[in-house]
């Protein structure tokens, strides 16, 4: 029985794990793409650059795309906390319900009908309402993921809530929505899309310039996606490192898996590398290179800071919880945390030596630079998923830190089979979404961009719609 | 104030918003391999619907998503019970997204008409299951003491919760016929309205026998009295027989208006039917979920309802000036110059 109950969990983690991984490779571009889109579109309307008209609706036809299936795959998620996850939801719904019906509310209206506005309106709207109507897109997609990292920031730090009959009330909107943890954690997540978004302008400038297509016209697609990549990856490593310390604060079993410290520490080294460790019987690594006081720096903000370790906490949580397994899967979150960190780092290396190529004038001439900034597409995909692992499996065990395990919450009524077929069904058509995407994003990015008011002008009847 | 009969009230609309709108652009997406005969009119049936359906989805999402925060043991017991049902929209709805998306992007026929039958399978489907789903609440699902689902996938069809997905379905499409009456010129308009005229019988006379048929089974099965459910089924019915007549009088605004009020008031017929609970348990009655029982904090519910009241009013605004931006109607030629 216990066994059958373990698998069962484990089915829905894997389902909710590769769903949501899945869905995170689509919001990232839509969160950063809507704002520069929307940024090139309004270069036109003020200074009448055809240019940036043009470079507008043709970053506008990826984001569709894109949008696209983030819609679809969103339906997924909303749908599956009841549906793998009963005991969680009914647990939970008080407080981690009200954030989601605010975000349908507010952002998914908002998002949904003026994209139907921006992509059909060009001749139906004045030239002011119809940037009006992109600035609004951009608006509630940032805002919808306000509320999504609100309700997950409740999850790895429950505030504003007490639990009542055995269920989480809310107790204060406020202190859930001021939740330390979802600030820094939704800043994260916006430079996170900007990054993505500038990335992929960049790398899509790069690809049109080593065929010597429309480089003039990408060239400002280039100074623009550096502008905001540079500063912004830049930003981002600080903001990620200072989200590190609000961890250590609330989580501290979460930084201590991450870095593998299995005793408190003081000044504490950063691992850059290590080989084993990973494990209770083997709490020592066989090899590594680490940087003394890194790891204090990061985590708490000065020089000899203490970080709890794995066995001090467990130590503490058994006390406080119960006898159990309280440390999450460290090998995961070791490595999870140094992917995301070192993918993040070469983000900001490309972008930088980008903008020293450009300011040199030889961006468009240099081969080496232009496949590099095409493979660099990939690196704030990576650092993303990379970083959702670490948040989520360190959270392990829990589902909602210290309240509600994982083991605890899943659906009683839909038995491994259910989920094995809903697994199987959702890879299935999930694949065939990937593949296809993949396809169109890719044909798409190498057209040349439309030109403007020309018999051809395909846009007035959507190039981006229909 | 009874904050949870507010939003037991709140999710009745939401569906019954989803009703209305999403119901023609699935009606639409039916009669699209069907209705016209040039690849230009697929498409301008695809414009009526282009600028609005993914709004009028947000409706079924937000209905999700206030059934979640305002009744967490509903949203628990039914999503997870409903499993498989709820993949299979899942399903109809991925595929019905990503046609609208890619139908476009490749001249190809076969391309062109794999997408047109995955618009259509996906509206049809989704109806259908919504349908079913949503009756089955009425007539009844096995839950256990713990207010856990009890059954299977099988539990969820009788004849009656069959039977109102297929009168669903048939009174979608006739909503989109009447729809695309309003919204095409010359051949497209015309067979819409020929389509709509040949519906207009069968979908209100099913609908009709849905509807008095969910009050005999919430007499029957949840306790309820004659009063008051029989009033939204008798505005159903009323309404969709003046669709008829408006329809053949050549008064296609009125049909309209009229096939809208009849997918409201099936949501409505089923909310009323199923008040005071949210799901009937079925052999064991006293097993049902109620709306007090499954409900959330009246703290919480105060603060949605602040919520509500702010952002419902802003939301009707913008989409009611969607559809007024949208007005025009669209031809099988573009008429964008």
């Amino acid at each position: 029985m216990s066994s059958l109950a373990v698998t069962t969990v484990d089915l829905a983690r894997l389902q909710f794990a590769t769903t949501s991984l899945y869905h995170f490779l689509f919001v990232p571009l839509t969160l950063g793409l809507a704002p520069l889109v929307a940024v090139m579109q309004t270069l036109w309307y003020r200074g009448g650059d055809e240019a940036w008209l043009r470079l507008a609706r043709f970053f506008g036809t990826l984001m569709l795309i894109n949008f696209a299936i983030g819609v679809a795959t969103g339906l997924v998620q909303e749908f599956q906390f009841g549906m793998n996850w009963s005991i969680y939801s009914e647990f939970v719904g008080d407080v981690f319900g009200a954030p989601l019906a605010i975000e349908g509310l507010a952002a998914f209206f908002l998002e949904s009908t003026f994209l139907g506005l921006w992509i059909f309106g060009w001749d139906r709207l004045s030239k002011r309402v119809h940037l009006a109507t992109i600035w609004l897109l951009a608006l509630g997609t940032w805002l919808s993921a306000l509320f999504i990292i609100v309700a997950n920031s409740w999850m790895q730090r429950p505030v504003g809530s007490k639990i009542v009959d055995g269920r989480a009330e809310l107790t204060s909107v406020w202190e859930l929505l001021t939740n330390r943890f979802a600030i820094w954690a939704f800043i994260h997540v916006i430079l996170v899309g900007l990054t993505t978004a500038a990335m992929l302008v960049l790398g899509v400038a790069c690809w049109h310039f080593l065929r010597g297509r429309n480089v003039e016209l990408f060239r400002k697609a280039a100074k623009l996606a550096l502008i905001v990549a540079v500063p912004v990856s830049a930003v981002n490593l600080a903001v990620g490192s200072h989200l590190g310390v609000v961890i250590t604060d609330y989580q501290p079993m979460k930084i201590a898996a991450t870095e593998a410290q299995w005793n408190t520490c003081g000044p504490c080294s950063f691992s850059l590398f290590q080989i084993g460790g990973f494990s209770e019987d083997d709490q020592t690594p066989a090899f590594d290179i680490a940087i003394p006081h890194l790891l204090s720096l990061l985590a708490t903000d000065s020089w000899n800071g203490e970080v709890q370790g794995m066995n001090q906490v467990q130590e503490e949580y058994e006390g406080e919880y119960g006898s159990g397994n309280y440390i999450p899967p460290v090998r995961t979150t070791y490595w999870s945390m140094r992917i995301m960190a070192y993918a993040g780092t070469l983000v900001f290396l490309v972008a930088a030596v980008g903008a020293f190529l450009y300011r040199r004038r030889s961006l468009e001439r240099t081969r080496w630079f232009l496949w590099t900034g095409i493979g660099a597409i990939a690196l704030p995909y990576i650092s993303a998923l990379a970083g959702w692992l670490l948040s989520e499996v360190g959270r392990q065990p829990w589902i909602v830190q210290g309240l509600l395990k994982t083991a605890d919450a899943n659906s009683p009524s839909v038995g491994t089979a259910t989920i094995w077929l809903s697994l199987a069904v959702l890879a299935l058509l999930y694949g065939v979404l990937a593949v296809v995407d993949f396809v169109l994003m890719r044909r798409y990015a190498r057209l040349d961009p439309p030109e403007v008011g020309g018999e051809g002008d395909e846009f007035a009847a959507p190039a981006v719609g229909y | 104030m009874d904050l949870e009969l507010l939003w037991f009230c709140l999710i009745a609309i939401l569906w019954a918003g989803y009703f209305l709108l999403e119901g023609f652009d699935f009606g639409v997406g039916m009669l699209l391999p069907f209705l016209p005969r040039r690849e230009e009119d697929r498409k301008a049936m695809l414009h009526t619907i282009g600028p609005v359906w993914d709004g009028n989805e947000v409706w079924l999402i937000v209905a999700g998503g206030a059934t979640f925060a305002a009744f967490p043991a509903w949203y628990a017991t039914m999503f997870s019970g409903f499993y498989v049902a709820l993949l299979l929209v899942l399903c109809f709805l991925i595929i019905r997204v990503v046609s609208f998306e890619w139908r476009s992007k490749s001249e190809s026929s076969g391309w062109r008409s794999l997408w047109t039958w995955a618009n259509a399978i996906g509206s049809a489907g989704a109806s259908l299951v919504w349908g079913v789903g949503l009756s089955c609440l009425v007539s009844g699902v096995p839950i256990d003491s713990d207010g856990d689902y009890a059954g299977t996938f099988w539990d969820l069809f009788s004849p009656y919760t069959v039977f109102a997905g297929l009168a669903v379905v048939l009174l979608f499409v006739f909503h989109g016929a009447t729809f695309l009456t309003l919204r095409t010129v010359g051949l497209l308009r015309d067979r819409a309205d020929v389509v709509a005229r040949r519906l207009a019988l069968p979908a209100a006379g099913l609908a009709a026998v849905f509807l008095v048929w969910t009050v005999v089974v919430a007499m029957d099965r949840n306790d309820k009295d004659l009063f008051p459910p029989v009033l939204p089924a008798a505005l159903g019915i009323v309404a969709l027989l003046l669709a008829l007549v408006f329809l053949f009088r050549g008064r296609n605004a009125r049909a309209f208006a009229m096939t809208g009020l009849g997918a409201i008031s099936v949501v409505a017929t089923l909310f009323v039917s199923l008040y005071p609970r949210v799901m009937v348990s079925s052999p064991d009655f006293e097993n049902s979920l109620t709306v007090d029982g499954a409900a959330s904090s009246h703290y919480a519910l105060a603060v949605m309802s602040v919520v509500a009241l702010i952002f419902v009013p802003v939301v009707l605004a913008y989409q009611g000036w969607t559809y007024y931006v949208f007005r025009r109607r669209v031809g099988g030629s573009p008429e964008l110059s």
